[in-house]
């Protein structure tokens, strides 16, 4: 039951498994973006096919040496390149110091070039990430909170209008800002059943002896090294995710967020005007 | 408080956090029990795999139009001890591979002999575990066929290939060990050929190991001799490879 408080409300928004399956997905994300990126600059370059081309990454972040400047750090994306010393492909130190690394030494788990240890911390986040979704979603379907991120018919009718309030950066508020809008459910569920499949399956192919049982995965996929490109995509799709989440976090009040994402309670203002006039 | 104000020490505090967290994890990736913990994600894997495949599930073959223009060479690509030398100059001629350990028959095979074993041709893609495939055609001789010749005692658990080169800032030797189940498969090779010629040296010749349902590293290049084994807890460092000893899986399927 809401309980008043003025013309403030506090509102039960997320029940406890929900909570614990968000933070545990945050921090299981965050150590396998940054474990994939070490694992990612053992060999920083994407191919299209079952085998790697290596004189035709689709996708290369390496360093280059250039007569006018000496050793450079470069992005090249289909063969346009783009010079990137200092973040990408030549990072830390000064100059002839600078290390010949994709991703910088502070983007990676760990700092320094260690791939087995990479891929220890995320062999060990991806079963807790999987474990966790898994319970979560068992957990949701049960309880009726998977049936909340259906968008509804009165959703669909209203979803050109809930685009351009987006876009406004316009947002629910009142009572409308306890429930998911469309714009949420369809994110949400993208994230979870899209990109979260993607990058399991994709991850699975990559996976010499579990080949032996994903013939058609892979053909889909257009063979390993294609498994390995859309799984970095896909990464790529979820810390896109993560940026529009957490700008729509702060945009809509980041204390009362965070706070219903901690203890459940969800602060609201009553929005009839009955209220309003009681209250004031 | 302002907006700014507060927009500033969210800022700050998770700045701080972020490069907390990250020198967190690096002294954590030195701290033994915890590296511990996070190495059980890798036993889970193993397991895993093991149950969710078939023993004798067989890794996918390619046609010849799919063969790596190069197939590329990587770790060692020219051993230098004057063992491995003196064989190379001479073609491999003098080349003997000892197989013993906990066998009944222990036997010295040449190339000869190696090449009259039953053998197998495929075309298979070979996975790095820096992250590349090449695919490749591989002519050798069944381990299989082997083993049944030497026949391993009873309890015998592994076989560990002891290999020419020295790699690495240690120099030290390379090695690498499988289990019987994938000693028996059908597509575990001998391999003494590539893409219809002798293999070339950078790719191990005169013999390398194709296991392939596993990562690059376990197939082990320039083999001299094989020992079968009920433990490798005393060979090398105790792990069953020159790569498990760095910290990587024992059980390379991922």
């Amino acid at each position: 039951m809401p309980r008043l408080k003025g013309h403030h409300r506090t509102f039960y928004k997320h029940r406890l498994p929900m909570r614990l399956a968000h933070w545990v997905s945050a921090v299981c994300l965050f150590i396998l973006l940054l474990s994939g990126l070490q694992i990612f600059n053992a060999h920083p370059y994407l191919y299209w096919g079952s085998a790697s081309d290596f004189n035709a990454p689709w996708l290369a972040i390496d360093a280059r040496n250039t007569e006018q400047s000496g050793i450079e750090g470069q992005v090249r994306l289909y063969g346009h390149s783009l010079e990137t010393t200092g973040v990408l492909g030549l990072s830390g130190g000064e100059g002839g110091n600078a290390d010949q690394r994709a991703f910088p030494s502070w983007l990676t788990i760990p700092g320094g070039r260690w791939l087995s240890m990479g891929r220890s911390w995320h062999f060990f986040f991806a079963w807790l990430l999987v474990i966790n979704a898994s319970v979560f979603l068992i957990w949701a379907a049960f309880s009726g909170h998977l049936r909340q991120l259906v968008p509804t018919r009165a959703d669909w009718l209203g979803f050109g209008e809930s685009v351009k309030d987006h876009l406004r950066f316009k947002h629910p508020t009142g009572e409308a800002a306890t429930r998911y809008n469309v714009l949420q459910k369809l994110a949400y569920l993208f994230v979870i059943f899209g990109l979260g499949s993607l990058i399991v399956t994709t991850g699975l192919c990559m996976s010499p002896r579990m080949d032996t049982v994903m013939s058609d995965f892979l053909t889909f996929y257009g063979g390993r090294q294609s498994a390995r490109s859309i799984h970095f995509l896909a990464a790529s799709g979820l810390v896109l995710f993560v940026v529009v989440h957490l700008f729509e976090v702060i945009v809509t009040g980041p204390l009362n967020n965070l706070r219903s994402m901690i203890t459940g309670h969800y602060r609201y203002r009553t929005d009839t005007n009955h209220k309003e006039k009681h209250d004031d | 408080m302002t907006d700014f104000t507060r927009r500033s020490i969210i800022k700050a505090l998770a700045g701080t956090g972020g490069l907390l967290t990250l020198t967190g994890c690096d002294s954590l990736s030195r701290t033994p029990w915890f590296t511990d913990i996070l190495s059980s994600g890798e036993t889970l894997s193993d397991v895993a795999q093991h149950a969710i495949t078939p023993r004798k599930g067989m890794a996918r073959e390619f046609a010849r139009e799919d063969i790596s223009p190069q197939f590329r060479q990587n770790g060692s690509t020219n051993p230098q001890t004057s063992e491995y030398r003196k064989l190379a100059a001479n073609n491999f001629k003098d080349y003997v591979l000892k197989v013993g350990g906990r066998v009944k028959n222990p036997m010295n095979l040449d190339m000869a002999a190696i090449r009259a074993l039953p053998s197998r041709t495929q075309i298979t893609r070979h996975d790095c575990v820096e992250g590349w495939s090449a695919i490749g055609e591989w002519t050798g001789a069944r381990l299989n066929a082997l083993l049944k010749q030497v026949q391993p005692l009873p309890g015998a658990r592994y076989l560990v290939f002891h290999c020419a080169d020295e790699y690495g800032s240690s120099q030290s030797r390379y090695y690498e060990s499988i289990d019987m189940e994938d000693a028996e498969h059908p597509q575990t090779l001998l391999a003494y050929d590539l893409n219809g010629e002798a293999l070339p040296i950078g790719n191990g010749a005169p013999l390398r190991l194709r296991v392939e349902r596993q990562l690059g590293y376990k197939m082990a290049k320039y083999i001299m001799s094989i020992e079968v084994v009920d433990s490798f807890d005393n060979i090398g460092g105790g792990n069953g490879g020159f790569w498990e000893d760095r910290g990587y899986a024992w059980y390379a399927g991922i």
